[in-house]
């Protein structure tokens, strides 16, 4: 057949724009329990079919159903609700803080909390994350106090991180929490080099590594699915599709008419699409991820379908690009919503102790963040002192730099 | 300049000597892991792992995957569970795409996590022109790493330095370029490129200690003592400057930077109001190159000792040739010219 007509370029769209209403059919989800579980030491190219659907165990009434129901108990169950709430309360609270101008910057995280806090408990305190600026859920479940947290946000006296850092790039090695860097996808494949440390160190100790929709365009995405596959690195290889990128829909990003996990069977590591907001889900193949790279069977690559609720930071304004309620449509709800109807139908939870929860939470993050502001903020420049910016760039201090805070009079 | 040095010396080519560190290193420390394009089974294009795999294993010595960013990456992350990796680059050419993982991680890992984790890796990658290696086989690009913050960059001149120098780069908690010139493996060259070469092995400083010592980083040497002016210069320069001073009949006093940032500004000094006068040497391009790092710092410090300005002799702004190699390299005829023109001002 002759080609008569000109080229035209595709450049991705999303279907909802302010005014408008998204479409989310392209999401390509399944009902809860409908996929199924294979084995832990399956074979890569034997997850394809998974990695083209999305694991749920929490239907729609809000009971756990199908293969991937994980034996968890109540009890685990309950602390991943607080680490939810924790998250959002703290969200909101620090978001009202850079309101106020006690903090230049703030990101959260709502809609995203069951991500980070179900797999933080399935793993190990000591397994080691690799986060983006998004899994401070991560935190939460692992109890990191909230003080210090909210000192290196204000980037006051009390930052353990003496000022350096924008505020939400944390460091918390104790808490198996490593350095956040404002350069999008590094930290992919310094998490595989973790994990191939503790391998070749005959450890016990898994990594975690954590990555965006939009960042997995960056190089070091592929670079990481590579080197995990050839030494059989034991990480979990998360990729958080919120489907927003900024203002950037994840089909620029390459998801249009694919899936992210599809990426990883493509590099012939095992992958699952997992409901991003289904505790239950997250929990349940965080866990088989975990014991597939303890068991020196290899990383498995998770693409958690979720949905980016808030503004990209504090700086944004997504009624520029998006429809408003966008967030009140997307198919797979509210994370702390469904996880609550789970364990009130379990008769584990109720309405009065979600309220009692929220309350005793938000005093805690209020008392929290009073402590923090006693070692001031940026605004009122109760901030480490110039010469913490010359200290750390070397184990020792050069003679240049000996030199150089001399000359700014300290 | 050396430390406990151990062990009887053998006549080493650089390779050797460089194999030698890492043997070394190997041995004394299991937390070093050695990993490269290459350097495994094969022991490296230019052999300087050869053997390594089969005496330590292949879960200390292995093969990369071509991939820059993900050697450095992976490095970063091992670095941060408490390894001590040493990784080659195959050439200094094709660093680049590992820039962003060097710069936005390696060299800011300590700094922005106040400690709490460090990067004390040793990137190893072979350097320089001379060899006929054309655009991509032959550039320069210290100056690129010593305008970052938080590394070390590091060029050896000879067998007994590569040695030393590697393994306290090695042994260093800061991540360290370290850089090879390639042309300099096998033995001295000082730009004569019609001569035969003399091997290390007809070199006193080809002789190496087999046990564990090190140079000193940020230890300049004085190379050739001199009265008539300084020569700051590093790698295969060296030589070069060397024939140059023997060809144009000038004292020249000549300074292995060796660490090339941070360096040895005492020493520079000292010989700078010395002589009074200097003269800048490296096959790197010009502009931005380290050269003006180095005129600046000798500027500023000794600018009342001096009669004379400044010389630079580098390669041109354009990239390197293939055909036209010799006109690029900085010869030992350009450089005593400079030491010439140097010496009537
Ligand atoms: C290398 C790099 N390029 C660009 C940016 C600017 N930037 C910061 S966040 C962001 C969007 C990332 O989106 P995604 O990976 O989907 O994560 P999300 O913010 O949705 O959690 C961009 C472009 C950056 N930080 N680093």
């Amino acid at each position: 057949m002759p080609h008569s007509e000109p080229l035209r370029l595709h450049v991705p769209e999303p279907t909802g724009r302010p005014g408008q209403t998204t479409d989310f059919s392209y999401l390509r989800l399944s009902p809860a329990g409908e996929v199924r579980r294979p084995e832990v030491d399956v074979t890569p190219v034997d997850t394809r079919d998974i990695a083209y659907s999305l694991i749920r165990v929490l239907d729609e009434h809000g009971n756990a159903v199908g293969p991937w129901a994980p034996d968890i108990s109540i009890e685990t169950l309950r602390a991943g609700m607080r680490a939810m709430m924790k998250t959002r309360i703290f969200d909101s609270r620090m978001l009202i803080a850079q309101r106020q101008k006690k903090m230049s910057f703030y990101m959260q995280s709502l809609g995203e909390e069951a991500i980070g806090a179900a797999q933080a408990m399935a793993l190990n305190r000591d397994d080691m994350c690799f986060p983006t600026y998004r899994q401070q859920s991560i935190l939460m479940a692992r109890d990191v106090p909230l003080h210090g947290l909210i000192c290196q946000l204000m980037s006051n006296e009390g930052d353990p991180l003496k000022g350096r850092q924008l505020p939400v790039m944390y460091s918390i090695k104790e808490a198996g929490f490593f350095s956040i860097s404002g350069n999008l996808a590094t930290q992919y494949i310094q998490a595989v080099g973790w994990a191939m440390a503790s391998a070749i160190k005959n450890d016990t100790k898994i990594a975690s590594a954590w990555i965006g929709d939009g960042a997995t365009a960056e190089a070091d995405f592929d670079t990481a699915l590579t080197f995990a596959h050839v030494y059989h690195a034991p990480v979990i290889l998360n990729v958080v599709n919120n489907q927003w990128a900024i203002s950037t829909f994840q089909a620029i990003a390459g998801g249009e008419n694919t899936t992210f996990a599809a990426r990883g069977v493509g590099c012939g590591i095992a992958s699952l699409r997992v409901d991003g907001n289904d505790f239950l889900a997250v929990y349940a193949a965080s866990k088989w991820a975990a014991e597939r790279a303890r068991s020196n069977l290899g990383p498995t690559l998770i693409e958690w379908v979720t949905y980016r609720a808030g503004p990209h930071s504090t700086s944004d304004d997504p009624s520029k690009y998006r429809p408003l309620d966008d967030a009140n449509h997307f198919p797979l709800g509210d994370p702390i919503a469904r996880l609550k109807q789970y364990l009130i139908n379990q008769g584990a939870w109720s309405e009065q102790e979600h309220e009692d929860t929220q309350k005793e939470l938000e005093a805690m993050v209020i008392a929290a963040q009073k402590e923090a502001e006693k070692f001031g903020s940026l605004a009122d420049n109760h901030v480490f002192s110039p010469a913490e910016m010359f200290e750390d760039i070397y184990e020792q201090m050069p003679e240049h730099l000996r030199q150089q805070r001399q000359q700014l009079g300290i | 300049m050396s430390n406990d040095v151990k062990g009887k010396s053998t006549p080493m080519t650089m390779i050797q000597a460089l194999r030698s560190a890492m043997d070394v290193m190997l041995e004394r420390d299991n937390d070093v892991v050695v990993f490269g394009q290459d350097v495994g089974y094969f022991g490296g294009v230019f052999r300087c792992t050869e053997g390594l795999q089969k005496k330590y294993g292949k879960s200390r010595v292995f093969d990369a995957p071509i991939s820059e960013s993900g050697i450095v990456g992976v490095a970063v992350g091992m670095g941060a569970y408490g390894l001590r990796p040493v990784i080659e680059i195959q050439f200094a050419d094709y660093i680049y795409p590992a820039y962003d993982q060097i710069v936005s991680e390696a060299a800011r890992l300590r700094f922005r996590s106040a400690g709490d984790f460090t990067a004390p890796l040793t990137i190893r990658t072979p350097c320089g022109g001379g060899i006929y290696g054309g655009q991509t086989h032959s550039q320069s690009p210290e100056a690129v790493f010593t305008h970052v913050c938080g590394l070390r960059t590091v060029m050896p001149s000879n067998p007994y330095d590569a040695k030393g120098l590697l393994i306290a780069s090695i042994e260093n908690n800061d991540p360290v370029i370290f850089l090879e010139p390639k042309r300099i493996y096998n033995g001295p060259f000082n730009g004569h490129h019609d001569q035969p070469v003399v091997p290390w092995s007809k070199h006193p400083m080809g002789d190496v200690p087999e046990g564990y010592y090190t140079v000193p980083l940020e230890s300049a040497s004085v190379f050739r003592e001199g009265k008539d002016l300084t020569v700051l210069t590093y790698g295969t320069m060296v030589w070069v400057s060397e024939a140059a001073a023997a060809e144009s009949g000038v004292d020249a006093e000549i300074i292995d930077l060796r660490s090339i940032w941070p360096l040895d500004l005492p020493t520079i000094l000292a010989s700078v109001k010395k002589t009074g006068r200097c003269v800048v040497v490296h096959e790197a391009t010009r502009t931005s190159g380290f050269g003006a790092e180095l005129t600046a710092l000798v500027q500023e410090h000794c600018f009342y000792h001096l009669e004379a300005p400044i010389e630079r002799v580098t390669g041109w702004d354009t990239p390197y040739p293939h055909a036209q190699e010799w006109d690029y390299f900085p010869g030992p005829a350009r450089v005593a010219a400079a030491f010439k023109r140097a010496m009537e001002k």
